[in-house]
């Protein structure tokens, strides 16, 4: 049994796969921070290793999956989602966690992420948000807030930025809540509790990236944006999620917005299927099929 | 092993090649599809979207072609045989996810139910015009397998052979159906389960500490293991060394590259399966697949009943490409004819295989139906004369 208490070791080093460090994180890079609150937040939640699965898509925070010690797919751009799904479907026990960044998730994801939600998939989907495509340098993301400098948008964005909690509140997530990676405690407890949740849990955390995003918008270094997220983030659980849009230097809500509960698609389509076949319904083959 | 006797619905049926195929794929043990309506395939998943709740298995709409084609794949992980169904316009979004089985070594099945194209073109009519894009469609280099069926019969038959060649090399089959036999409606025989050979998936039996999810043992072809087993093992799309973790080497590169592609072309002379009537001592071979081939049947009739001597080379598996059945041909025979619903796939495999050493006649078919027999017997007559 892992001793939290030991300070010699990481409590967070049985969960990484530590002969792939280094990492190819920036220094002040927040993903590395989400890692830890993750790992933590197994811990606290007692969650089954063997049954866990880690699903990412591309870009930085893609590289997750790779880094830990799980059973661990990192898939292709933007299709974490509906590959966790067919994951899940095939094996209900799995603990299916998606873990990806918001160019993935909301722009060339942004099709399995509503449907997900709207199927009510028992997924968690942490969303790691830099506001930009930072693997690729740094361009214009659906996350971006307006007038922020991007290398596609040299001159500031204009276009109207993805409100990403209130999106997916909108397609019927069961939970939902937003930290910083200021907000290291609350985010593991975030995370723990959506170990809780059976549904589509999404969990939005607001990164820096110091080498693209704050240095061309002057905004510091990670250090200066953890000074920022401390004092521009304002508690708000239970905020109205078509509240907490953000802005480029302005206030950033953070908290649990949603927490609600719906049956999610297995349980609705094992109801539905004893309602219409009764003991004609076979939940699982009842000779093996694959292995022999 | 023998097939699970739930998916097998044993007995002599009169039903159509798209049903006959979900039939084939619930008798090789596939017990999740995932799929995105489209004519003139959406029959497979209808039927499958009927039968799997009996058979202990799950079928999902998705929201798209691509999250179909990888979500199939999130199932194999999981653990099941997996596979999804489309035509033209849903295989050219599936391209990515090719890659992704390919790359990944995901044993799993696409069924392409072919139409006219390009780009939405005839919806619900003919063509064979998918078979390149069935072996290059995706970036980079690799292999797949392609199997071409040319009744209902065969869609199920050979549909248990396409899952069972993905489980065997850990590829992705492509199961490439055409309009006429997705729709034709013919006697289809299901033998009992415990006559149904199935491949079980390679399933490595080695402990936690000592498995290596790429590592291979002299046949190319990696054991895999299944998510929630305690394996802890990484899969990524980028290149990968044996522990499957990402390695951006050229070396790396190369020994991946290679042994992907290796791993089918090694054995092709065990995945071609063709069917061959008096091709060895013909002055003509007329050389085709799916339903052209039964088209191109009434022609050989015709010519032999002309006192042409005129054999048939069918392709069932089309990729890898017979190359070497269509080179030794080529040292006996005159020349060969390749109809074909398309304006011209094949027949550059034909001809490359043949290298010259006899003339190779088109018989191109734009698509929307299928040839005139006397097209195919004209060219045949041509062929004959040189």
């Amino acid at each position: 049994m892992l001793n939290v208490f030991d300070d010699t070791v990481s409590p967070v080093e049985p969960f990484l796969r530590t002969e792939r460090m280094p990492h190819i994180w920036c220094p002040g890079c927040g993903i590395g921070t989400t890692v830890n609150c993750f790992a933590r937040a197994l811990i606290a939640s007692r969650v089954d290793l063997n049954s866990l699965a880690l699903v990412s898509g591309i870009g930085c925070t893609g590289r997750v999956a790779g880094y830990m010690k799980l059973d661990s797919f990192h898939t292709t751009h933007g299709r974490a989602i509906p590959f966790a799904t067919g994951l899940k479907l095939a094996n209900p026990r799995l603990n299916v966690v998606v873990y990806s960044g918001d160019g993935d998730l909301s722009a060339i994801g942004g099709n399995h992420l509503i449907h997900a939600a709207r199927r009510n998939i028992d997924l968690k989907v942490i969303c790691v948000n830099n506001l930009i495509y930072a693997m690729t340098g740094g361009q214009t993301a659906p996350t971006t807030p307006g007038h922020a400098i991007t290398s596609t948008n040299p001159y500031g964005t204009f276009e109207p930025a993805f409100n990403l909690p209130h999106l997916v509140e909108a397609a019927g997530a069961v939970y939902v809540a937003r930290w910083t990676t200021f907000h290291v405690r609350q985010l593991a407890r975030s995370i723990s509790e959506a170990f809780q949740k059976k549904g589509f849990s999404f969990i939005e955390v607001i990164s820096p990236c110091p080498t693209l995003y704050q240095r061309r918008n002057k905004m510091g270094d990670g250090l200066g944006t953890m000074k920022y997220y401390k004092e521009k983030s304002k508690v708000s659980n239970g905020a109205p999620t078509s509240e907490v849009g953000l802005t480029l230097n302005g206030e950033i809500a953070v908290g649990k917005f949603v927490d609600r509960d719906r049956p999610d698609y297995q349980s609705m389509m094992r109801v539905q299927y004893v309602e219409f076949l009764g003991e004609r319904y076979l939940e699982e083959p009842e000779t093996e099929c694959v292995c022999g | 092993m023998k097939a699970d006797p739930h998916g097998v619905l044993a007995g002599t049926h009169f039903i159509d090649g798209d049903h006959a195929c979900c039939e084939g794929a619930l008798a090789a043990g596939a017990r999740f599809a995932a799929g995105y309506p489209i004519t003139p395939s959406t029959e497979v998943v209808e039927r499958f979207a009927a039968r799997v709740p009996t058979v202990g298995g799950t079928f999902i709409q998705m929201e798209d072609e691509l999250a179909a084609s990888i979500a199939l794949q999130g199932a194999v992980w999981g653990g099941a045989k997996a596979f999804t169904v489309t035509s033209g316009p849903g295989f050219s979004l599936m391209m990515e996810h090719i890659g992704y089985a390919a790359m990944t070594e995901t044993p799993c099945v696409f069924v392409d139910v072919q139409r006219g194209g390009p780009s939405t073109g005839l919806p619900t009519l003919p063509a064979q015009a998918d078979m390149m894009q069935a072996r290059w469609g995706s970036h980079g280099d690799y292999e797949i397998i392609a199997l071409c069926p040319n009744s209902p019969q065969e869609c199920f038959d050979l549909t248990i052979k396409a899952f069972n060649l993905a489980e065997e090399f850990r590829v992705p089959v492509m199961f490439m159906m055409d309009e006429v036999v997705g729709h034709m409606t013919e006697k289809v025989v299901i033998p009992p389960a415990d006559q149904i050979e199935v491949l079980p998936r390679k399933h490595t039996h080695k402990s936690i500490e000592d498995y290596l999810p790429y590592a291979t043992n002299g046949d190319m072809v990696p054991e895999m293991a299944h998510a929630g087993e305690g394996y802890k093992f990484h899969v990524t799309g980028l290149t990968h060394d044996e522990r499957g973790y990402p390695n951006m080497t050229v070396q790396t590169q190369d020994k991946l590259v290679k042994r992907l592609q290796n791993k089918v072309r090694s054995a092709a002379d065990r995945i071609c399966l063709f069917e061959e009537d008096g091709s060895s001592d013909s002055d003509v071979v007329v050389i085709s697949y799916g339903i052209t081939s039964r088209v191109a049947q009434r022609a050989i009739d015709l010519a032999r009943e002309r006192g042409l001597k005129v054999g048939k080379l069918r392709l069932i598996t089309a990729w890898p490409f017979p190359e070497k059945k269509v080179s030794e041909l080529a040292t006996r025979v005159k020349g060969f004819v390749v109809p074909e619903l398309n304006v011209g796939q094949m027949v550059r495999e034909v001809e490359r295989a043949a290298a010259g050493k006899v003339k190779t006649y088109a018989v191109p078919h734009a698509g929307g139906g299928v040839h005139d027999p006397e097209e195919i017997l004209q060219a045949t007559a041509e062929a004959s004369r040189c």
